[in-house]
């Protein structure tokens, strides 16, 4: 094995192919994802806007999108990235199914952080006369702000996993390079520098969600 | 201040109804401390989540300072819960807020007050209830004692007419208790404002009670001024909370057969526990008493005894007219007499 014949600039560009992707499509993710919770909670059973029909449509559609397997979803996507994007190609173009693919399985973990929170807090914030907008904002998000940067950080290492996946059809980033040429030319040596970069990557968005969880925790 | 005519609760569970109050009459006065005690079950949770609405009656009517509250909704109903402070057995504090953050939640809900208006009515809070060291801090890192009094100044922040605590010292331990009872006390006594206090023990009420409920089984089977109900429990729901809280002592387990005289029990309240009136009057009847059981403590700052005697020789007659006369209550108990008839609930 040979490190000399890696090209380090196609790396560093795929590198950087990787993270607009993946912060692309964490900021899509979180803006679909987090109402899309909240309102998942709230008209959930004995919750604050109980609606079980309602509940159980939005859970019914999300859960046919978290069952789709995502290089399926990336291709049965095609068109609506075209139309959303214009390409289905390169970063732009699969920031649309990245998002399908990740905002319900957020959207669960946003609902399943707000279900942590005690009601007691919830019953002694309608005891003070709180609205359930001002209830949601001023107390349910800051009480579960550490749940719910955990849902960030586990949703985020979950994109890398699928940056790395959509470079199959042509979505470029590090795993686009490890399929080109660590596996389609035999080039082990450019697999296990991605590998790395990949391994890497997913521990520091680890460390740092941790981090913040625990910086945000005042149980 | 608060009434409540007819209210009945019904819970629809799977298959019927399972009713959890049923004909529940109260009336409230402005400025008293009124209990409502009962066993765990009983439905004292619910009654008191009726006053803010947390839960709405299945039929009945509630009203609170003359108005009805069934129609309220919407900014109403928020506007209405605002003027009713309540605290919590689990504190239901804020952990991501600090104790004056905690304490201002209210007012920033309301939206009313200015910043530093807020942060005036805060500290001015925080001083009443012994904290202002601990503004900063986050509520875990508080003891039982000190979260329920931010609960208790976060109730108050808004300066509400009525304070609803519900079993606000049931998680804390004896001491905590009594200085958090001295508190809601001190609270009601230089404000003025009405609580409802909901406990589980006949303690909490003998401390700081002026008037009490008891229920049981959602119904109010007892209710009157706290010596009353504490001293003459009529009901046996009553009478076990009594003795709960007499520690199983007093006359329980007395054989009135074994005896070796009439026997009457003996309630001394306020002043009459001071005077040796007992002791004058056995000597000018002649008659000797063996003491049998008894209690004697406060209720709220009132002394009181309750002895209950077995009367030897002399004139027993005369000597229990006699303490009568003295404004001592007098109950003879007869074989049998100690198992508790019901009687008809006064107001």
């Amino acid at each position: 094995m040979s490190f000399d014949a890696i090209d380090w600039g196609d790396i560093g560009i795929a590198a950087i192919d990787t993270l607009s992707m993946l912060g692309g499509a964490l900021g899509f993710t979180i803006l679909f994802g987090l109402p899309l919770g909240i309102l998942l909670f709230l008209t959930g059973r004995q919750q604050m806007l109980q609606q079980p029909v309602f509940y159980g449509i939005l859970s019914f559609v999300l859960n046919i999108l978290r069952s789709v397997p995502f290089i399926i979803l990336l291709i049965m996507l095609m068109p609506v990235t075209v139309l959303l994007t214009g390409t289905s190609l390169g970063v732009r173009g699969v920031i649309p199914p990245l998002v399908f693919g990740t905002a319900p399985f957020f959207a669960r973990l946003v609902e399943a952080a707000l279900r942590e929170v005690d009601r007691g807090i919830i019953e002694a914030s309608q005891a003070m006369g709180g609205s359930t907008f001002q209830i949601v904002f001023r107390a349910l998000l800051p009480e579960a702000l550490p749940g719910l940067i955990a849902a960030v950080t586990v949703t985020s290492i979950v994109l890398v996993d699928y940056t790395a996946m959509s470079g199959a059809i042509g979505g470029g980033g590090i795993g686009d390079l490890a399929i080109r040429y660590g596996y389609q030319r035999f080039q082990t040596e450019v697999m296990v520098v991605t590998v790395v970069i990949l391994i890497l990557l997913v521990q520091l968005l680890q460390a740092s969600g941790n981090r913040l969880v625990a910086h945000f925790s005042r149980k | 201040m608060i009434s409540l005519r007819n209210i009945s609760k019904a819970y629809p569970a799977a298959e019927r109804n399972v009713r959890a109050l049923a004909d529940i009459d109260l009336d409230i006065v402005k400025g008293e401390i009124f209990g409502i005690i009962g066993a765990s079950g009983a439905g004292k949770s619910t009654l008191v989540r009726l006053i803010n609405l947390l839960e709405s009656p299945s039929s009945g009517e509630i009203q609170v300072d003359g108005r009805a509250t069934a129609a309220a909704n919407g900014k109403e109903l928020r506007a209405l819960r605002r003027d009713i402070g309540m605290v919590f057995q689990h504190f239901n504090l804020l952990n991501a807020k600090t104790v004056a953050q905690n304490i201002a939640f209210p007012l920033e809900l309301a939206g009313e007050l200015a910043r530093p208006q807020i942060k005036a009515r805060v500290q001015e809070l925080l001083e009443r209830v012994g904290l202002l060291d601990h503004a900063n801090k986050y509520p875990r890192q508080l003891s039982g004692g000190q979260k329920q009094r931010v609960g208790i100044a976060r109730a108050l922040a808004g300066r509400p007419k009525i304070l609803l605590s519900d079993e606000a010292t049931s998680a804390l331990d004896p001491q905590t208790t009594q200085s958090v009872l001295r508190l809601l006390s001190e609270i009601n006594r230089d404000i003025g404002i009405t609580i409802i206090l909901i406990t589980h023990e006949m303690d909490v009420v003998r401390r700081i009670c002026d008037r009490v409920a008891v229920l049981d089984g959602g119904r109010i089977v007892e209710k009157g001024a706290v010596e009353e109900v504490f001293l003459h429990p009529r009901h046996p729901a009553t009478l076990r909370l009594v003795r709960e809280s007499e520690g199983d002592e007093a006359e329980n387990g007395l054989d009135l057969a074994q005896a070796p005289g009439p026997v009457y029990r003996f309630t001394f309240l306020g002043d009459d526990t001071q005077r040796p009136i007992l002791g004058a009057t056995a000597r000018e009847f002649g008659v000797d008493y063996s003491i049998l059981a008894g209690r004697v403590g406060h209720i709220r700052n009132l002394p009181f005894a309750q002895l209950t005697v077995a009367l030897v020789g002399g004139s027993a007659f005369g000597a229990v007219n006699r303490l009568q006369a003295a404004g001592v209550v007098a109950e003879r108990l007869s074989d049998g007499a100690l198992s508790v008839t019901p009687r008809a609930v006064n107001g």
